[in-house]
């Protein structure tokens, strides 16, 4: 589980001014979640991502990974390895000449043996679906396969936790998909935890939980069907509202009884079957 | 390693007869690389300018036994025999080096090159860290140039002219290029460092290696061989 | 001013060992005053497409006609197309290299040789065109904006060349919800009040239905539709679906009730317009 316990950060920028990134956040996430986060720009999404394998320290409150606080020297790289994070340039993560030893180069830091490494990056290749791929140079791949590399590389390292902070913001939409097809899987069959951060509705609709943070504090929590049922709350955030869902409104304001939280294509078909 | 011997072989070499062993110890191995000839030639093609510039240099400008005479320039038996000796050796010098390129991957090479650092440690010198640079830097070549280009056309399509100007006013005109190309590297380099902190990377300590470069008996042998021709080559006088 | 693409193909390493035909056999026209959007898979040629209209790259075969004149034969009319023909290749703030807006902005006009005179009301003009307000950015320098402020400073130092035409390659990419939006008022009103000519590319379907009057879709180096946005929605919506493009939620839902049967049309643009269509539907009953 993960735990921010009245976690407060800010930055100091001189003597007087400080900028406060993150509010008295509280929050849990459990093993095998499936959890979005939303915000507008400068909401503090990427700032909570960096707190959970403490790449950033809370300057009030604590963080703990499994029990582990962030703030333990000792404990932090056993924080590393349990919880695995994926940014958004596909490009800047990569670090080795080919797909193979780049995913190899986390397991070489914590000192796995030769022959388990060889093993670990088989089984990671083979989870992401790149094994064709394995001695390709990073350059020649597609922005969706840079990043199941990065994945992959943090699969290898066998993490329970995977932190994603707007992985897609940078791809195509085949990339995309890409992405997501792969962590639901990974949450499915492995029930490795998914916390995913994104400014795309379209995609936090499709997770079971979600954070919606504004100004560095937790405005509300639930799932997509709760979440987007307070259309006029994310707008005033600055977030947008699915298509769909603003249609689901405009038509419940015209009469129809349809729920306002619609959130795809194939419910709205379903409800507007008994109209027309 | 067997190249580093042999590059000090050839500088140290004298004699026609330690020339001879040598070109043939070369091509002997880059027969059993299985490199095709094709891939040599064309290593050589930049620095056939070099060569015959080199060979012509000392024809004309030893003293010795007047063989030929061109308008004011004297050509010398001993400026031949010089010329032909130091071309060859350049010769050598560029085969050799293309030999390890040819036949070694640069993982391999930054592995090796790791490998043999890492006997200076006792003297401090960061051997990983070297390394690491070096594997960064060849991962990330190809993508630089790809941003080059695209920095390059950018300020183009904004009228950027690349082509004219005298020598000074043509370097300021890569200011446009340089600097973005530049903030780009250093966002990347930040980038990665973080990318790279996530994933428990804390320097050159109690690191496991992915790939393992095993030292066989082949190895031993060769680089006996390669000792011997060395001091072979340097002994010889004639 | 007219574009006229005759028979274009563009091949990158042309006779090398790694040929690669991008572009083949491009036929097309392109007015003044029209707001064209592009869109096809990453790789289908429209990067290739859009370097090819202002002359960035020369086409391997066939001509490029900009009023008549083939832009290749003709050095000096190329040299005129530049100025007159803006590109904003994806995150065009990569190009940024001044110390301040203004000088970044400068940067344009100073190359195809404006006095100094017009150039401060020039970089005061696109400054405005980006709804940037001059006395608060032109001193500051380009790297402390924020992504979407340095996304349309990038623009307006591409506008400050006063090109009738602007060809924008993926112009919201990265963007968070509300710069998007900001970015795109601008673009319209390029298009509406200061009556560009417009070429976008994106691979928001949404965004690109919406804007656009015309859409050219391409796949694998070739033009396969180009129409309006409605005409595409009423009868190519399969050919979209088989080549892999993602449609606007509504239009998808249009389609869906179509297939089962419902007599409703699948050429609607907006969630306006899907809601009176659905309403006039249910009116019917």
């Amino acid at each position: 589980m993960i735990k921010f316990d009245n976690v407060t950060h800010f930055y100091n920028t001189n003597q007087e001014n400080k900028i406060i990134s993150l509010s008295k956040i509280n929050l849990e996430i459990q093993k095998g979640d499936f959890v979005a986060i939303i915000g507008s720009n400068g909401s503090g999404k990427s700032t909570l991502a960096k707190h959970i394998n403490g790449l950033l320290l809370p300057s009030n409150g604590n963080v703990f990974v499994e029990n582990f606080n962030t703030k333990d020297i000792e404990a932090i790289w056993n924080i590393r390895k349990k919880v695995g994070i994926v940014f958004q340039n596909p490009d800047n993560q990569l670090v080795a000449t080919t797909v193979e030893d780049d995913i190899a180069f986390g397991l070489e830091n914590i000192g796995i043996k030769e022959k388990e490494m060889k093993k670990r990056v088989d089984w990671a290749l083979d989870i992401v679906g790149l094994n064709e791929l394995r001695n390709s140079e990073p350059h020649l791949l597609s922005g969706g396969e840079k990043q199941r590399v990065v994945i992959a590389g943090a699969l290898a390292m066998h993490t329970s936790y995977l932190v994603l902070d707007e992985p897609t913001s940078m791809l195509d939409p085949r990339g995309r998909k890409e992405v997501l097809e792969i962590i639901k899987r990974l949450n499915r069959e492995e029930n490795i935890t998914i916390v995913y951060i994104t400014q795309f509705m379209s995609e936090a609709t499709q997770f079971k939980k979600i954070f919606v943070l504004d100004k560095g504090e937790v405005i509300l929590t639930g799932s997509p069907k709760i979440v987007f049922n307070q259309a006029e709350l994310l707008i005033s955030l600055g977030l947008e509202v699915p298509q769909i869902t603003k249609l689901a409104r405009k038509l419940a304001e015209s009469g129809l009884d349809i729920p306002y939280n619609i959130l795809n294509e194939d419910e709205m078909v379903e409800y507007l079957c008994s109209y027309i | 390693m067997a190249v580093i011997l042999i590059i000090i072989a050839i500088f140290l070499v004298k004699s026609w007869s330690g020339l001879v062993i040598i070109g043939a110890y070369l091509f002997i191995n880059i027969f059993l690389a299985k490199v095709h000839p094709k891939f040599v030639l064309k290593g050589i093609q930049p620095l056939i300018v070099i060569l015959l510039f080199t060979l012509l240099i000392h024809f004309f400008t030893t003293q010795g036994e007047i063989i030929y005479r061109i308008w004011v320039l004297n050509i010398t038996r001993e400026g031949i025999q010089r010329g032909l000796f130091i071309a060859v050796r350049l010769f050598y010098l560029i085969l050799s080096t293309s030999w390890l390129t040819l036949t070694t991957s640069p993982i391999s090479l930054t592995d090796g090159i790791e490998r043999l650092l890492s006997f200076l440690k006792i003297f401090k010198v960061p051997a990983h860290e070297i390394a690491m640079m070096m594997t960064i830097a060849l991962r990330f070549i190809p993508t630089l140039m790809e941003e080059t280009e695209k920095i390059t056309k950018a300020q183009i399509a904004r009228g950027a002219d690349f082509e004219s100007g005298n020598f000074i006013k043509r370097i300021q005109n890569f200011l446009p290029i340089i600097i973005p190309l530049f903030i780009n590297a250093f966002q990347r380099a930040d980038e990665l460092s973080i990318a790279m902190e996530a994933r428990c990377y804390r320097g050159g300590e109690d690191r496991t290696h992915y790939r393992q470069l095993l030292i066989t008996n082949t190895d031993y042998i060769f680089f006996i061989i390669t000792l011997i021709i060395l001091i072979g080559s340097y002994l010889l006088i004639i | 001013m007219f574009i006229h693409l005759k028979n274009v193909s563009y091949t990158y390493n042309l006779n090398m060992p790694f040929e690669t035909e991008a572009l083949k056999s491009i036929n097309l026209k392109i007015d003044k005053g029209e707001f064209i959007g592009i869109i096809g898979h990453t790789g289908c040629g429209k990067t290739t497409l859009l370097q090819l209209l202002n002359g960035l790259l020369e086409p391997t075969e066939g001509q490029i006609l900009i009023d008549s004149i083939d832009i290749h034969k003709n050095k000096q009319k190329l040299r005129e197309i530049r100025k007159k023909i803006g590109l904003a290749f994806q995150y065009p703030e990569n190009q940024f290299f001044e110390e301040t807006i203004s000088k970044e902005i400068a940067f344009g006009p100073k190359n195809i040789g404006i006095s100094d005179i017009e150039l401060e009301q020039r970089i005061k003009r696109s400054l405005k065109m980006v709804d940037l307000d001059y006395s608060l950015y032109k001193d500051r320098s380009p790297f402390s904006l924020s992504g979407g402020e340095m996304r349309r400073a990038a623009i307006a130092s591409i506008l400050a060349i006063d090109p009738e035409i602007i060809i924008l390659d993926e112009p919201t990419a990265s963007l968070d919800p509300q710069s998007c939006y900001k970015l795109l008022s601008v673009i319209v009103n390029l298009y509406q009040k200061y009556n560009r000519t417009i070429i976008m590319v994106s691979h928001n379907m949404e965004i690109i239905s919406e804007l656009t009057k015309r859409i050219i879709v391409m796949e694998k180096g070739r033009v396969i539709m180009d129409d309006t946005p409605r005409n595409i929605f009423k009868y190519s919506i399969q050919k979209l679906e088989s080549i892999g493009l993602s449609l606007p939620q509504i239009t998808y839902t249009m389609y869906k009730l179509k297939k089962i049967g419902k007599p409703v049309s699948s050429a609607i643009l907006t969630v306006e317009e899907a809601k009176d269509e659905i309403l006039r539907l249910v009116k019917k009953r």
